[in-house]
Order: structure tokens, then C-alpha cells, then sequence
């Protein structure tokens, strides 16, 4: 099967449901001229033209309700954030708006916007580097993915594109493994693994809900997004040589959480260690615990265990962002720490 | 530092060149947004109503002298004082009425209130209660429209306060660059709760701002129904034929606290007084009797028909099942998602 880049998979998705449904269109800042900040809408303005691929000026929060009033009236907006970070500068038309739009019109209202956003820590400093997700999982109303590998890519986004309610879509920029237009190619890391790079010609759909169980093992349960999937993924398979069996859990949507397929693992190996990028306070990490420990107690033989950002936002000097995110020997000692403790 | 005076604002109340039957639907709207919103009071006064409200007493010539002038389904964003939109838009006073009970067979089933009333099927996307927020959705509404080539027309009403938002100037940008078919509806009813313009904007003539945008704009006097329909009228033709989006300013007064109940101690009651006279229904009736346009007994009916009606409404209120505590549940999400989306 072919290969393809997450940033190829994702562009795919959008091109494919574009010709599909004349209805979806692309807007944002740059995702014309420019091929979008991280080249995911390469070639698409020559494409599809200026009138389905929008180039706005800098006003996330006036072109998120664009979206949103054109959602309302029968469009299917795909809206393209720069950096994620930029979704606050548009927090109260997500919030406010299109997550509540549905209820406070008694269902009279869809809005079927996909909001597609790079996050991540590259370097950037705090400003463009944060993982921002557990803010919209808060709000209810809202549906938000985490892709981690190609496949899931074109195959979330196009489910994404296709529901009737606002989905956020967060890519973490060390996943794209495609050049910037801006500046060279995307820095990488070399533990991501090759997993969901074989993607299908045709449109396909995964269904929001369905965590996908990239590693199956008995003695504990790693549950993992975005780069963190990759960086688990290594250390589950440098452990298997020293004898200890991980069972890797990628949960590929956050709101829908499908916790069945998680609880079922904790019941399983009785130890459970959650990461993710974002930080720890209100995080990602949290709620996952939140729900382990309410749903599965009696099943764990020893406390959860988290490996997520510091409580700070994110410094500009390698040595600190290093230390502020999740590395390999963080995951690692975590795995080790649950299975130590009874 | 207080409001205009009605002198610096109200203009000769003419009604050339309007025929009768718009001029008794102009009149018809404005009853039924005072009217609805006096019935409500009453009842807020009398009854346990749930949540609140927020007149436009005085305010009704803006709301239905700009919707009068649009197409049933041009599309409209309104306020957190938006009743008189609504109605204006023709959304049926049972409906809203039900919707202010809290009853299933409210235009929102109860889910909305007061401050998110809309109706989809009558164009109306919505009352905001974000100060502001409807601007840049009304400009997505618009680019819509030119989008699907359908030439509807968006307006988005919003109060003076709502100038000083970020939003505003981003989606008045964005409709001038892109010429988008958009009426913005500055309602200035001279106070953003308890601040008048003097204290809150920079430049107080707020028409003026659309300079900045590339957009004419032009200010009226708001309690002259016939002025507001003429200037709207011109301004939405423009949009519909392309030439771009119109700043409207329509200086009114806020003859009401800013919500429910609340007494406006931060101004001077004398102005209060000063723009009673002023009043955009009682200007009309005037004007019509005066000019033999429409009879004292026509406007009576009329008021006695708004009457009947919002007696009907109140009934059909009451007679709608209360909310339940789990109706909610159903609006979260789309049920049944076609991705398998649904949680």
C-alpha cells in the first residue's frame, strides 16, 4: 500500500471530501498563497480556487464565526488554525458559540465546522507550543481528535467532515513529516514509529469513539496521543526485550472517550500508566485518572500513574522544554514505578 | 456626560412614498415587540417566570424598520435584547412566548431563553447573548450566500457597546475585502448598561467607524420607523446587488434599565422624561392620524389585534408541557451521528 505523511493523509482527506461535497471549504490564515504554515493544504488554492480556499487576514476569532455563520446556513467549514495556540484569540466563538449553538436553539441549529490546529512542543517557546486540548474537552458540545498516524488522519478527518457538530482536530507538528513552506523540513523525531503509514487510495471513515490498541500486552496498560503514542510505543517495545508485556492504547478521540475499550485493559493488567503532552493541572492525564479511578478501582493494584507536562508554560531553552515534556526515560520509569508498587 | 438630546437626533416622521399595507405592518411589528415585551413584564411582575429579560422599550422603529425591508429568508443575528427582532422577523408570538415560559413548545424548547431566542425557518440565527458575538457570524452567513449564489442578505443588529468588541472590526474587514452582502445594525440606544458612549468610545460618531473599513455608513434617527426602513432598504438593495456591506447607526433610546428591573439610577430621570415624547409608536400614530395615512379606529384594531394575540400566545404558553429535567440531553450532540459520532 502507499505511504504517506500525515500532512499528505490529512491534505487527502480534504481534497477528497472537497470534490466529494461542494458544500466544504477551506479558511484561514495562509492556507492559500501560502500552502498553510505546515504545507497540509499544498496545491489546494491552485485546486480548488480563491472562493473554496480562503485566505483570511489575522482575526481567528472573525473568521471562526465566519465559519460558524456559514455552517449555519449550510456550509461545512474546515478552519484552519495557524498554531493551536491561537484558538484562544477565538476561545469565545468556539465556546460561547459553536459548541452551544445546538442546545440553545432546541436543535435547530448544526454546526458542522472541523477545526484543524497544529500543537506541540518544537522549540517555539510558550506561545507556540502548547498542547491545548483538555480545554476543549471541558466543553461539552464539542468533539475533539487526536490523531497520531497518517491513516487516522484522513480517516478522522473524514469522518470529521461528514458530522454535523464542531470537531477539533489536533495534529502535533513533530507528526506531519512534511517541509514548512516557510522554513525547511519539519523537525522530526526519530522515535516516531511507522505505524498508520500505509494509507488507502480511496475515502474511508473511522468512527469517533473507537480507541485503537496499537500494542497488545498483560502486565500493564499505557495509554498514550499524539507523539506521546510514539514515544509509549518505543519504551513498550525496549521493555518487551527486558520481559515486562505493555498493552498500548491509543484512545484517537478524546470527547468521545471510548472508555470501554480502556476500563477492559485496566481490568485486564491491573496497572495503568496515562501521558500526554499538555499539562498536568486539568489535563488530559487527569481525566483519564478521574475516570480510571472512578470506574475501575477495586481493578488497579496500584495508584495510576501520569506522565504529562509540568505546571508551567513552556520554556524557550531546549534543555528546560526537554525537561518541562515528556521524554522516553519519563514514560519509562513511570511504566516501571506502577509495576514496582503494589 | 449623558445622552443625546432628542433634538440633536429625531428628524420629521414622513410617510411619502410608503404604501398603506407596509405602513400598517410597520406599525403591526412595532405594537407587537412592545406589547409582548409589556405583557412580559407584567408577568415577570406577578409570576414565578423563569431567567430574565431585557427590553427595547423605545426601541421597536430600529428593529422593524430595518426587517421590514428584508426578505423572508435574509438571515438576521440579534441580541441579548432581542425580542423585538424576532418579532420583527415575524417569529410567531406563541413560540417565544412558550420559550420564555420554558415549555417544550417553545421556538427553542426551552433550551434558549429569552437570550437565544431564533428561528431557523424565519432566517433568524439567533439572539447572542455574548455581547457582540453575532457580527462575524452574520458576516459567515453573508459569505454563505454569495457562496451558494442564493443573494439572500444578512443583517446583524447590535448595541453601542458591542463597537468596542474585537469582533466587530475583524468582520467589518473581512466584509469590505470580500464585499460580502452584510447590513451591520448599530442599535444605539445611548447606554452599554450603565455607560454612555461618551465614556466608552473614543469616536461617538459610531457610523463614522466604518471609515476605518472601507465602509460607508451613515446615522439616523432610530425611533423614525420610516427613515430606518428608507436608509435600511437602500443599504440592503446595495448589498444584494454586490456593491458590499452598509454601517447603519439608528440613534434610539433606552427607555427601560438595561434588564429586568433594573432602574438606570446611573442617569438622570428628566432625560427619561425628555425622550418620552419621542417615542417611535406614538410618533407614528401621530403622524398617521395627522396625515389621514391611517384612522385612529385602523390603529386601534390593530392594537386590539396585538391584544388578542398575545393573549393567545400567553394561552399556547401555558398550555405547553413544562421542560423536563433530562430534556436537554437530546441537544448536546447530534443523536445518532452519521460518522458514529455520538457519545
Amino acid at each position: 500500500m502507499r505511504k504517506l505523511s500525515f500532512a499528505e493523509a490529512m491534505r487527502e482527506a480534504m481534497v477528497q471530501e472537497m470534490e466529494a461535497d461542494e458544500n466544504v471549504f477551506l479558511i484561514g490564515e495562509d492556507v492559500g498563497l501560502f500552502n498553510g504554515a505546515f504545507n497540509v493544504s499544498n496545491g489546494m488554492l491552485k485546486k480548488f480556487g480563491p472562493q473554496r480556499v480562503i485566505d483570511t487576514p489575522i482575526s481567528e476569532a472573525g473568521f471562526m464565526g465566519v465559519g460558524i455563520g456559514a455552517a449555519l446556513t449550510g456550509l461545512r467549514p474546515i478552519i484552519e488554525f495557524q498554531y493551536s495556540d491561537f484558538m484562544f484569540c477565538a476561545m469565545d466563538q468556539i465556546v460561547n458559540e459553536a459548541a452551544k449553538l445546538r442546545l440553545m436553539s432546541g436543535g435547530q441549529a448544526s454546526v458542522p465546522v472541523v477545526l484543524r490546529a497544529p500543537q506541540g512542543a518544537t522549540g517555539r517557546a510558550a506561545q507556540h507550543s502548547q498542547s491545548v486540548e483538555a480545554y476543549f474537552m471541558h466543553t461539552p458540545g464539542l468533539y475533539v481528535a487526536v490523531p497520531a498516524t497518517p491513516y487516522d488522519a484522513k480517516g478522522l478527518m473524514t469522518a470529521a467532515m461528514r458530522m454535523n457538530d464542531p470537531v477539533l482536530i489536533f495534529e502535533h507538528k513533530l507528526l506531519y513529516g512534511s517541509a514548512s513552506p516557510g522554513g525547511g523540513k519539519a523537525k522530526s523525531d526519530k522515535t516516531i514509529s511507522d505505524i498508520g503509514t500505509d494509507v488507502p487510495e480511496e475515502q474511508y471513515i473511522i468512527p469517533f469513539g473507537k480507541a485503537s490498541i496499537r500494542k497488545s500486552g498483560e502486565d500493564v496498560t499505557v495509554i498514550a496521543t499524539l507523539v506521546m503514542l510514539h514515544r509509549a510505543l518505543a519504551v513498550a517495545n525496549e521493555l518487551e526485550e527486558e520481559g515486562i508485556s505493555c498493552e498500548v492504547i491509543d484512545p484517537r478521540t478524546l470527547v468521545p472517550l471510548d472508555e470501554e475499550t480502556i476500563l477492559t485493559s485496566i481490568k485486564k493488567t491491573n496497572r495503568v500508566v496515562v501521558v500526554s503532552e499538555d499539562v498536568c493541572r486539568g489535563g488530559v492525564c487527569s481525566e483519564l485518572t478521574s475516570i480510571i479511578t472512578t470506574r475501575v478501582f477495586d481493578y488497579l493494584d496500584a495508584p495510576v500513574v501520569q506522565v504529562c507536562a509540568d505546571n508551567t508554560p513552556i520554556p524557550f531553552g531546549p534543555a528546560s522544554e526537554m525537561s518541562v515534556i515528556p521524554q522516553l526515560d519519563d514514560i519509562k520509569g513511570a511504566i516501571l514505578r506502577v509495576l514496582k508498587d503494589n | 456626560m449623558n445622552a443625546r438630546k432628542p433634538e440633536q437626533v429625531v428628524t420629521p416622521l414622513t410617510f411619502t412614498g410608503i404604501r398603506k399595507p407596509l405602513l400598517e405592518k410597520l406599525y403591526l411589528r412595532m405594537v407587537r415587540a412592545r406589547e409582548f415585551e409589556e405583557k412580559l413584564y407584567y408577568l415577570f411582575l406577578t409570576t414565578p417566570m423563569p431567567g430574565t429579560m431585557h427590553q427595547a422599550t423605545g426601541q421597536e422603529a430600529v428593529a422593524v424598520g430595518v426587517a421590514s425591508a428584508l426578505k423572508k429568508n435574509d438571515y438576521v443575528t440579534s441580541t441579548h435584547r432581542g425580542h423585538a427582532h424576532c418579532i420583527a422577523k415575524d417569529v410567531p408570538l406563541d413560540l417565544m412566548m412558550a420559550e420564555m415560559f420554558a415549555r417544550r413548545n417553545g421556538v427553542c424548547k426551552g433550551m434558549g431563553g429569552s437570550m437565544h431566542l431564533c428561528d431557523f425557518s424565519r432566517g433568524m440565527l439567533g439572539a447572542f447573548g455574548i455581547v457582540g458575538s453575532g457580527i462575524p457570524i452574520a458576516t459567515g452567513a453573508a459569505l454563505s450566500s454569495v457562496y451558494r449564489g442564493s443573494k439572500q442578505v444578512a443583517v446583524s443588529f447590535f448595541g453601542d457597546g458591542a463597537i468596542n468588541e474585537g469582533v466587530f472590526h475583524e468582520a467589518l474587514n473581512m466584509a469590505s475585502l470580500w464585499k460580502l452582502p452584510v447590513v451591520y445594525v448599530i442599535e444605539n440606544n445611548q447606554y452599554a448598561l450603565s455607560m454612555p458612549n461618551e465614556k466608552v468610545s473614543a469616536v461617538t460618531d459610531l457610523s463614522s467607524r466604518g471609515c476605518g473599513y472601507n465602509i460607508p455608513g451613515i446615522t439616523i434617527d432610530g425611533n423614525n420607523v420610516t427613515e430606518v426602513y428608507r436608509t435600511a432598504k437602500k443599504a440592503i438593495d446595495r448589498a444584494r446587488a454586490g456593491e458590499g456591506p452598509f454601517l447603519l447607526e439608528c440613534i434610539t433610546y433606552r427607555m427601560r434599565g438595561h434588564a429586568r428591573f433594573e432602574p438606570a439610577s446611573y442617569r438622570d430621570k428628566d432625560e427619561v422624561e425628555e425622550w418620552k415624547p419621542f417615542d417611535p409608536i406614538k410618533r407614528f400614530r401621530e403622524t398617521a392620524i395627522e396625515n389621514n395615512k391611517m384612522s385612529e379606529g385602523e390603529l386601534n384594531a390593530i392594537d386590539e389585534q396585538v391584544k388578542k394575540e398575545i393573549e393567545d400566545a400567553v394561552a399556547f404558553a401555558e398550555s405547553g408541557e413544562k421542560v423536563g429535567p433530562k430534556d436537554y440531553l437530546q441537544f448536546i450532540y447530534e443523536p445518532n451521528s452519521t460518522a458514529g459520532g455520538a457519545e
